[in-house]
């Protein structure tokens, strides 16, 4: 479904990305862990075309497509979601309103007709139910004036409300009460098909416990220096990042 | 001020032209006051930019202009405005249509509604509530500086005249149409007094809108008494031809704890110069001003606040927004006083403004003069374009550019637009802005009003 | 807790100033009065060439068509310029090489004030010119600056040694004609600094000019004139203090600043003028005509300030952004305590395309003061990519002290992004009881709060004077502020 080749990428022309590939088939769960500042939000942002990431090297197929070449919201329609890490508070504009555009969007790009308002609004109200989103948020202006944890739940809840193909949640987990943790991650569950991928970006265990990944890859210093099984995350729970930085520094050595 | 301008000359051959008419229609006591502002407008003179208060707008596009006509009200007008019946969809409002500013109504010139509120013609009410009329006329308008208010108050015969009794809540808006129509190119001024007495509450809407293609120029004062534990809310949306020139004055005075709003809808006009003037006169009031004005080809809009804090614990607020295109231009110029004394103060201002095109234009001009120090006060003004951060989480949801940039657009105004209270009218206020920025809106169907 | 907050804050705000001594110093002064005939005879006291006495007359001529500004936010008292004594000079001949011949009063003086004439290790990192009243009576390291191509020296002896720069660049910025204050100052301006940065040097210490009013009745009119040339780089500070006196004594300077191509200028001033007594008698009238011009590409100016002197300020160091990528800054702190007023800020003027600008202002007013912003932010129509950002911030110590903000905006292009933000408050009574909780006195927690309050513009100074400046403004509020 996705393939990054040799992906290398600068911000400000300072190199970020230092060669980076990953394949993610349909159906996967895959985990990016690693220190901060390392290049994972960067990584998400050149996957949903922020421009301010140059890319310099490599290449992205999505869906056998060059996805470097599309335009940000062509991606969305294509399938491609992020729940980003920081979203943004828009004033005036009300949820409602911002995601019956969106919906609206992507029926247009399958060839489907607008949903109704009234569809449309029983559709808004399964969704929140499902990601147990207080229905007074989706009232309001986008983000505007929501706590960090409510921001994180619009997000996961716009993400049902879209159904991505392949969803990046970047740090997603940060900022939630248990609960909140709960529900995220089980609205990730009901969300998951045999047929679509998460990338789930996170510095904390106990999210994978919820949502289980096939693989997880540390993403050091812009390149991925490990890849394993879901284990690996519970031993970097355990002994931090010291020992694979160290590893790292070795093979250079070597 | 050595030597009269040729513009200001104008107005004063104006004056002797028609004092004498306008004096003859007039009660005694608003009669009283024309020879001293005649005199003051005589000192003043029409602004020009040197005037602070109007750095950033030329008169004198419209008031260097030979107005074929003053507006003076004849009999056959009130016949012709009384065939207007205007309204709005499902809004219910106590309607009231002016004609160039004057109650055009024979008979019934000062009515009661069912609530116990009255409303009718100010030259009507000065004899027959002749006490309020001596306790408020002429005490809010005042200004050492714009010789506008002077000439409004030397030449203006009438207006409408709204009296609220103590205690009475009027659930129903009032709705004044304020419609221009002349067969030449006309200049009109009149008066409003609105008294609202304690414990009273009413909202009131002014449509302004324009329907002869002549060159128009109005230039209204609007007194506002709001007594103590009022509430007062006054809207105002302007549709008027790029050929329309309209300058407001609005005083709002406020007693203690009394509550007041105002807000300012210019969707449409050739040159608009709203002055919306807060005067927080008792402990405990608290007053909002809005604005939002949407301009393009080579309109000017400029809105001028003031707001005084003239006793402790009052709070106020002002957020103001504009939308530029084309060759528009724009003025915002927001000024907070806190008088010596006013401790417990809270003022906030806020400032918009975006330029979508290079040749648009726009110029802000913010103020705090601070005497006391128990205050929080705070402004901010950008000027700029849409917030790319903004328009790419859109994108990423796969919304495109020019709906992104539409629904930013709206979003912004509406941030304005949220602030009416009656929602009908705010529902037709977000489509007639929507209409306006998707740009299919023609003169006339962007009018708040229909008009049959 | 109120009453005593009150009580500490009217100490705070009582502070007396350090500088206002006297020095007998065996003075030369021309008649009181202003005349064509004054202006003349300063002239030829200074033996200037033709060019520059036609400048003066020029600028005298243009002066008497003009009115003083009632613009400012001000109540200034008429000022009668027949009273005021336009030269007045040590007797003893000024600026010279070997510092015995210095008259001991004077060099006495200027140790007082803490600026030693000599050369010393400690101040080894800055370069002083001293002025005072009409004339620059020492420059030191020069001739250590000298061997970079730098020029650093009085005006009057840059406008012997190098009459072609002066004559290319005096004007450039600020026109004889620009305000009323700035033609005054043109058609009889005594001395000052002049400096020169040759094509790709970085002055390697600070410059600094000391001015000193010392004669009663005597104006001031310094101009200072520094030009950095391509690549270059230089770092200056001025200084002013003048004795306590009942009467109010005029002060009218022009500062023009040239940025080339790459160069980058930071001017700092500590404003330290005789600011009147605790009844408002006397105390420095400042009007000032502060003006940069970033001239080539990537240039850069930066104007920080910290005035808590002068009965009355009246100054806005300002940017022309006229090279492409050229950037402008000021950073301000101004106190006005007792009865103090100031009306100061800045202009930034976007030309050139992706210019950048930034103003913090801090604003504190004490006791009567009374303290405005007055800044102009404009973006004309060929400035694209134009940014600014303002935050102009004011805290109240007392209920009898103003604070006042005027900012224009003025933006007449669609990319340009202009942003300005403004608060006024008096001193959290939040953050008092934080710190009070923490067990630090009401008179800490001020002191403490004020100084973080103007830090981020103090930071800005050249490390030598930060010290100062923080002192400074302790000494300014002393009595509740710590
Ligand atoms: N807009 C930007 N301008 C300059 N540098 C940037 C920008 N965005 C990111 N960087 C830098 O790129 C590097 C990678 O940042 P990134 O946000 O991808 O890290 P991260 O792995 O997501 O970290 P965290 O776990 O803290 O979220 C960091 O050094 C960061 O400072
Ligand atoms: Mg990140």
């Amino acid at each position: 479904m996705l393939i990054i080749k040799n992906l290398k990428a600068s911000i400000a022309g300072k190199c970020i990305l230092k060669g980076i590939s990953l394949n993610v088939k349909p159906g996967e769960i895959h985990a990016i862990m690693g220190p901060n500042g390392s290049g994972k939000s960067t990584l998400a942002a050149v996957l949903v075309g922020r421009e301010f990431v140059e890319i310099t090297e490599g290449t992205v197929t999505y869906l056998g497509k060059n996805l470097l070449e599309m335009a940000a919201e062509d991606r969305a329609k294509e399938g491609i979601f992020l729940g980003f890490q920081y979203p943004i508070e828009i004033p005036g504009v009300s949820m409602v309103n911002f995601m019956k555009t969106a919906v609206n969007e992507h029926r247009k790009f399958k060839g489907l007709e607008p949903l109704s308002a009234s569809d449309f609004l029983k559709m808004m109200r399964e969704k929140k139910e499902l990601v147990e989103i207080d229905s007074k948020l989706a009232n309001r202006s986008v983000n505007e004036g929501f706590s960090g944890g409510e921001k994180k739940k619009n997000e996961i809840f716009q993400m049902a409300m879209l159904e991505p193909k392949l969803a990046i949640l970047d740090e997603t987990d940060s900022g939630l009460d248990i609960d909140a943790l709960r529900i995220v991650a089980n609205g990730v569950n009901k969300i998951k098909r045999p047929d679509n991928s998460f990338i789930v970006i996170t510095h904390y265990q106990r999210l994978l416990d919820y949502i289980v990944p096939d693989v997880v890859h540390v993403l050091y210093d812009g390149r991925i220096v490990k890849t394993a099984g879901k284990e690996l995350a519970l031993e970097l729970e355990e002994k931090g990042y010291d020992w694979i930085k160290k590893e790292v520094e070795n093979n250079i050595v070597a | 001020m050595n030597g009269i301008s040729e513009v200001t000359e104008r107005y004063l051959q104006l004056y002797k032209d028609n004092i004498e008419k306008i004096s003859g229609i007039s009660s005694k006591y608003i009669n009283s006051f024309r020879a001293g502002a005649f005199e003051k407008f005589r000192e003043l003179g029409i602004p020009t930019k040197k005037n602070e208060a109007y750095k950033y707008t030329n008169l004198n596009i419209f008031f260097d202009h030979d107005y074929k006509s003053y507006f003076l009200p004849v009999e056959s007008d009130f016949v012709k405005a009384e065939k207007f019946r205007c309204d709005v969809a499902d809004l219910d409002t106590h309607g009231i249509v002016l004609l160039n500013g004057f109650y055009p109504t024979i008979n019934d010139k000062l009515r009661q509604l069912p609530s116990g509120v009255w409303v009718g013609s100010l030259n009507e009410a000065a004899t027959k509530f002749a006490d309020k009329i001596e306790k408020h006329y002429g005490k809010y308008a005042k200004s050492e500086t714009d010789g506008l208010i002077h000439l409004n108050t030397a030449m203006a015969s009438d207006g409408i005249f709204i009296y609220v009794p103590e205690g009475v809540i009027l659930t129903k808006p009032i709705q004044i149409v304020d419609l221009v129509q002349a067969d030449d190119d006309m200049f009109n001024q009149h008066r409003n007094l609105i008294i609202i007495e304690k414990s009273a509450q009413i909202s009131l809407i002014i449509c302004d809108h324009t329907l002869s293609p002549h060159k128009s120029l109005t230039n209204a004062v609007t007194e506002v008494f709001v007594g103590e534990n009022a509430h007062f809310d006054i809207i105002r949306v302007q549709n008027e031809h790029n050929n329309a020139g309209k300058i407001t004055h609005t005083f709002i005075h406020q007693e203690k704890n009394s509550t007041a709003s105002s807000n300012n809808m210019t969707l449409h006009g050739g040159l608009i110069r709203n002055s919306t003037y807060h005067h927080l006169g008792g402990d405990g009031a608290e007053s909002h001003s809005y604005g939002l004005f949407l301009a393009d080809k080579f309109q000017h809009v400029d809105n001028f606040v003031n707001v005084d804090h003239a006793f402790p614990n009052c709070t106020s607020s002002q957020l103001f927004k504009g939308v530029l295109d084309d060759m528009a231009t724009g003025a915002f110029n927001g000024r907070i006083l806190v008088r010596p004394g006013a401790q417990g103060t809270l003022a906030y201002q806020k400032s918009n403004s975006i330029l979508l095109t290079d040749d648009a234009k726009m110029d802000t001009k913010p103020q705090l003069e601070i005497f006391a120090d128990d205050v929080k006060c705070s402004h901010g003004a950008t000027v700029g374009q849409l917030d790319s951060e903004a328009l790419f989480y859109l994108q990423s949801r796969g919304i495109n550019k020019r709906e992104a940039r539409l629904m930013l657009m709206f979003g912004f105004a509406h941030e304005v637009i949220q602030n009416i209270k009656i929602e009908p009218l705010r529902d037709r206020m977000d489509n007639l802005v929507m209409q306006r920025l998707k740009g299919d809106l023609s003169r006339c169907a962007s009018c708040v009003v229909r008009c049959t | 807790m109120e009453k005593d907050q009150d009580k500490i804050l009217s100490e705070v705000t009582t502070g007396e100033y350090k500088y206002g001594f006297y020095s007998d110093i065996e003075m030369e002064r021309i008649p009181k009065g202003l005349s064509e005939d004054v202006v003349r005879l300063i002239s030829a006291k200074k033996m200037e060439p033709e060019w520059l006495l036609e400048f003066r007359l020029k600028s005298y001529r243009h002066w008497l068509t003009m009115k003083m500004p009632t613009w400012p936010n001000l109540k200034i008292p008429a000022i009668n310029y027949q009273e005021i004594i336009f030269y007045a000079a040590p007797k003893q001949r000024t600026n010279v090489n070997s510092l015995d011949d210095i008259d001991p009063e004077l060099r006495k003086t200027f140790d007082k004030l803490g600026i030693p004439l000599t050369e010393q290790k400690h101040l080894a990192g800055v370069a002083v010119d001293a002025v005072i009243d009409s004339v620059s009576v020492k420059t030191t390291f020069k001739e250590t600056l000298a061997e970079m191509g730098i020029i650093f020296c009085s005006f009057s002896d840059a406008v012997k040694e190098y009459p072609d720069l002066v004559k290319r660049y005096m004007g450039s910025v600020v026109p004889y004609t620009d305000n009323f204050f700035a033609t005054l100052n043109s058609a009889v301006f005594s001395d000052g600094s002049f400096c020169y940065i040759p094509k790709g040097v970085r002055c390697p210490m600070e410059l600094s000019t000391y001015f000193r009013i010392n004669s009663a009745n005597t104006g001031q009119f310094e101009r200072t004139l520094l030009i950095a040339d391509e690549e270059s780089y230089v770092s200056y500070l001025e200084g002013c203090t003048a004795p306590s006196r009942d009467e109010n004594q005029l002060h009218a300077a022009i500062v023009e600043i040239v940025a080339e191509k790459n160069a980058e200028v930071k001017y700092s001033t500590v404003q330290n003028w005789y600011p009147g007594d605790k009844e408002g008698r006397g105390g420095i009238f400042n009007f000032v005509t502060k003006r940069g011009m970033c001239k080539g590409e990537n240039s850069k100016i930066s104007w920080t300030q910290i005035e808590t002197g002068s009965a009355i300020t009246w100054k806005y160091p300002s940017c022309i952004l006229r090279g492409d990528n050229s950037t402008g800054e000021f950073y301000s702190v101004a106190v006005t305590n007792n009865h103090q007023q100031a009306d100061t800020g800045t202009k930034m003027t976007h030309i050139g395309k992706n210019t950048k600008s930034t103003i913090v202002s801090k604003g504190i007013s004490a006791g009567m003061g009374q303290n405005s912003y007055r800044g102009l932010v404009k973006v004309l129509k060929n400035a694209t990519n134009a940014r600014n950002y303002s935050q102009c911030d004011s805290l109240l110590l007392g209920d009898k002290c103003g604070a006042h903000t005027f900012p224009y905006i003025e933006v007449d292009n669609q990319t340009a992004i202009v942003e300005h933000e403004a608060t006024t408050s008096k001193i959290g009574e939040d953050q008092i009881f934080y710190c009070n909780q923490r067990g630090i006195s009401t008179e800490d927690a001020i002191g403490l709060i004020v100084n973080g309050y103007a830090r981020e513009v103090i930071n800005k100074l050249p490390m030598e004077f930060a010290v100062e400046a923080q002192k400074l403004l302790q000494i300014s509020l002393e009595g509740s502020v710590g």
